[in-house]
């Protein structure tokens, strides 16, 4: 279970979460909505570990481990992942090569034994095919000239190779077309399950009809400023966040 | 410990005046003129000094300080070889031609022993040498006995061939001036792997120089891969003519030594001449690498490319000059420079100086340098899939060198360079 208590981070000397109270118990799927802005991405790299950020007051554990006592790569070996808004491009490192060392970091922290080239190819393989990418695409770069929607389903690929036990969507549905949102959006159900949980953040009840959350959050000027079933998420499509302020 | 010999520019040319009637050439006239001609400049220029505009960021206090000798190497002296780079491979042990260590196929090797054959080098040893301008040049000629003698036939392949030199050092400095010259026939094509391997930890100059000559549409893919010792003192220089249609690609690596500076003098004679003057530094704590060029691009339609990435990790320093001098008569020319250092410490330091003269009016040159440290983001992004923060430094490490090697067209070379570089990123990530 994922639980943030009255957690407070600034940047460059501005305040940005101002107060998160968050509990996503294990095997629930919740969404953020909340305006551009309001710190929805700041809240999923504070969880995931990112520098720069001065954590002023709060606390964030995941299966009660001090998530924010801990490095990235310790966070992702106990099982948290981020799939990040904007995926980053890495020249010269090929995607085969950085999906087989992450999945071996991961498999070795877990005292799981590594794996080969050649079974690393045939696992990813397996997956692109769900995700119906082009194989290619191991061979290039990482994400380096993918387009939009191709960066985000990297991510999503990243994720079903992992096998993580948090994942943090971080508008994965952005930029995605209507048949990859639906793929994306597979991927994600068929993590469902006891042992898994997510974080959806996304702009579009779209995506929740794909993904049906648990709980949505609605994120504000860095505090949840309400929260509720699926239908929140219908009822701010049609209202906006004015309404919410409002409230 | 005490000096044994004579340090600075006195100790060498002493040492010429000790040897000069035993060394290779000395009964040849026109061999013993060029040694004297050499001895004269170098009497003249001495060793430069940061005084010298092209010398301002690299200083040779550890050369002129220190006493040299040469190597007395038994000549049937035992050594362990490194696995070869190429399919042919000479190897020079403290300069000195081993014939009984090379990898020879049944169909022969074209290299030959340039001490051993010297009249055969008339006309080419010293042709394109600037000994007037080039201190360490001059040295090499008036001190060198022995190198490789490269001389193919126009319309001929020589393959490639690895040209292994390995330095022993002990107690004793030694120094080693080798001289190799090329010529390229008419079409003629190779692939020639220079290789510089130290052994032992002791202090020693290499000091090797390179004469190259392609004629018409001839083809030369020349890897310079410097692994010299932790105190070795590497100062190389290459002195190559393309004349029209030919292509000099060059990739220079330095990968060890306390103190490496290649320089290159390269000049595009004939139209649709072609260079790569690319190349790589590695340098790990203490060491200082300069890779320094002087590009002439002296006809026109001549095309030029330079990419040359430097990492530097603890107290190191890094040199990069690139002289690019385009001609008036030299139209259309295409020229592209651009250099990249990635620093890897607060304490490295890097110089780069870029220098373009443009002669002519109707050119395409563009040029541009980089200097940065890993990036933050990439580095979050490869540690947020739990690959370790160590891990991850020397991937975005390794990318960066590994496009500088992938340009390498010829796969010998770039195989031969691949695993030059190969885990250097480990160390110091
Ligand atoms: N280095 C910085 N210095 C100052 N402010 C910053 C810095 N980085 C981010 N911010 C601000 O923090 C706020 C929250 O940004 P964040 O990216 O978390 O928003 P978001 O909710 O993810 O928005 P979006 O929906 O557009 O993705 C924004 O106002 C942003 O401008
Ligand atoms: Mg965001």
């Amino acid at each position: 279970m994922l639980k943030i208590e009255g957690l407070t981070a600034e940047i460059d000397g501005k305040q940005i979460l101002k107060g998160i109270d968050l509990e996503v118990p294990t095997g629930e799927i919740h969404a953020i909505m909340g305006p551009n802005g309001s710190g929805k991405s700041t809240l999923s790299y504070v969880l995931a570990g990112r520098e720069g950020y001065e954590i002023t007051g709060g606390t964030a554990t995941f299966n009660g481990l001090d998530l924010l006592s801990m490095e990235p790569e310790e966070r992702a070996a106990a099982g948290v992942f981020l799939a990040f808004q904007y995926p980053v491009e890495l020249p010269g490192v090929g995607n085969a090569n950085f999906l087989r060392t992450a999945l071996n970091a991961i498999r070795r922290s877990k005292g799981e034994p590594e794996v080969d080239a050649m079974q690393f190819l045939k696992l990813a393989r397996a997956r692109m095919k769900e995700l119906s990418m082009p194989e290619d695409m191991l061979k290039r770069g990482v994400n380096v000239g993918f387009s939009g929607g191709e960066k985000k389903r990297n991510e999503v690929l990243q994720m079903a190779l992992l096998q993580p036990g948090l994942a943090i969507l971080d508008e994965t549905d952005s930029g995605l077309d209507i048949d990859a949102l639906k793929i994306a959006a597979d991927g994600v159900n068929a993590m469902r399950g006891p042992n898994f949980s997510s974080l959806v953040i996304t702009h579009y009840q779209r995506l929740l009809n794909y993904i049906v959350p648990d709980r949505v959050h609605v994120l504000m000027n860095g505090r949840i400023v309400q929260s509720g079933g699926p239908e929140l998420a219908k009822q701010l499509e049609e209202s906006g966040y004015t309404a919410v302020q409002a409230a | 410990m005490s000096v044994l010999f004579e340090p600075g520019p006195e100790g060498f040319l002493r040492r010429y005046e000790g040897l000069n009637a035993r060394l290779p050439g000395h009964r040849t006239p026109w061999v013993t003129a060029l040694r004297e001609q050499a001895a004269k400049a170098f009497r003249e220029q001495g060793f430069p000094t940061r005084k010298i505009e092209a010398w301002h960021y690299t200083d040779l206090n550890l050369l002129a300080r220190s006493g040299f000798a040469e190597a007395l190497t038994p000549v049937d002296e035992d050594v362990a070889l490194p696995e070869a780079t190429a399919p042919q491979r000479v190897v020079f042990l403290d300069g000195r031609f081993r014939a009984d260590l090379a990898e020879t196929p049944d169909s022969g090797i074209p290299v030959r022993s340039l001490g051993a054959n010297l009249s055969a080098a008339e006309g080419l040893l010293g042709g394109v040498a600037k000994l007037d301008e080039v201190p360490m040049a001059a040295l090499n000629t008036m001190l060198f006995e022995d190198g490789a003698l490269i001389d193919l036939p126009a319309e001929t392949n020589g393959g490639a061939i690895e040209l292994l030199s390995i330095i022993q050092s002990g107690e004793r400095p030694v120094a080693v001036h080798p001289r190799h010259v090329i010529r390229l026939g008419k079409g003629a094509s190779l692939v020639l792997i220079e290789r510089a391997i130290g052994r032992g930890d002791g202090r020693y100059l290499h000091n090797p120089v390179v004469e190259i000559v392609l004629e018409e549409g001839a083809h030369l893919t020349h890897a310079r891969i410097q692994q010299e010792g932790p105190a070795g003192l590497f100062l190389s220089t290459v002195f190559a003519k393309a004349a029209a249609g030919a292509t000099y690609d060059s990739f220079l690596l330095h990968a060890g030594a306390k103190l490496s500076r290649s320089e290159a003098y390269v000049s595009l004679d004939g139209p649709k001449a072609m260079a790569h003057l690319n190349g790589a530094q590695l340098l790990s704590d203490g060491q200082h690498g300069d890779c320094t060029t002087f590009l002439d691009h002296a006809a026109p339609d001549c095309a030029s490319r330079q990419t040359v990435k430097t990492v530097l990790a603890g107290k190191s320093r890094g040199v990069f000059q690139g002289k690019i001098h385009v001609h008036q008569i030299a139209q259309r020319t295409d020229g592209y420079q651009m250099n990249q250092a990635l620093l890897l410490s607060d304490q490295a330091e890097i110089d780069s100086k870029p220098q373009l003269e443009i002669y002519a009016d109707d050119v395409k040159c563009s040029h541009g340098a980089t200097v940065g440290e890993l990036d933050e983001d990439q580095l979050f992004y490869l540690r947020a899939r739990g690959i370790p923060a160590a891990t991850a430094r020397s991937m975005l490490i390794e990318a960066f060198l590994q496009e500088a090697v992938d340009a390498v067209e010829e796969e010998t070379a770039r195989n031969a360079l691949a695993t030059a570089v190969a885990g250097w990123w480990e160390k110091v990530a």
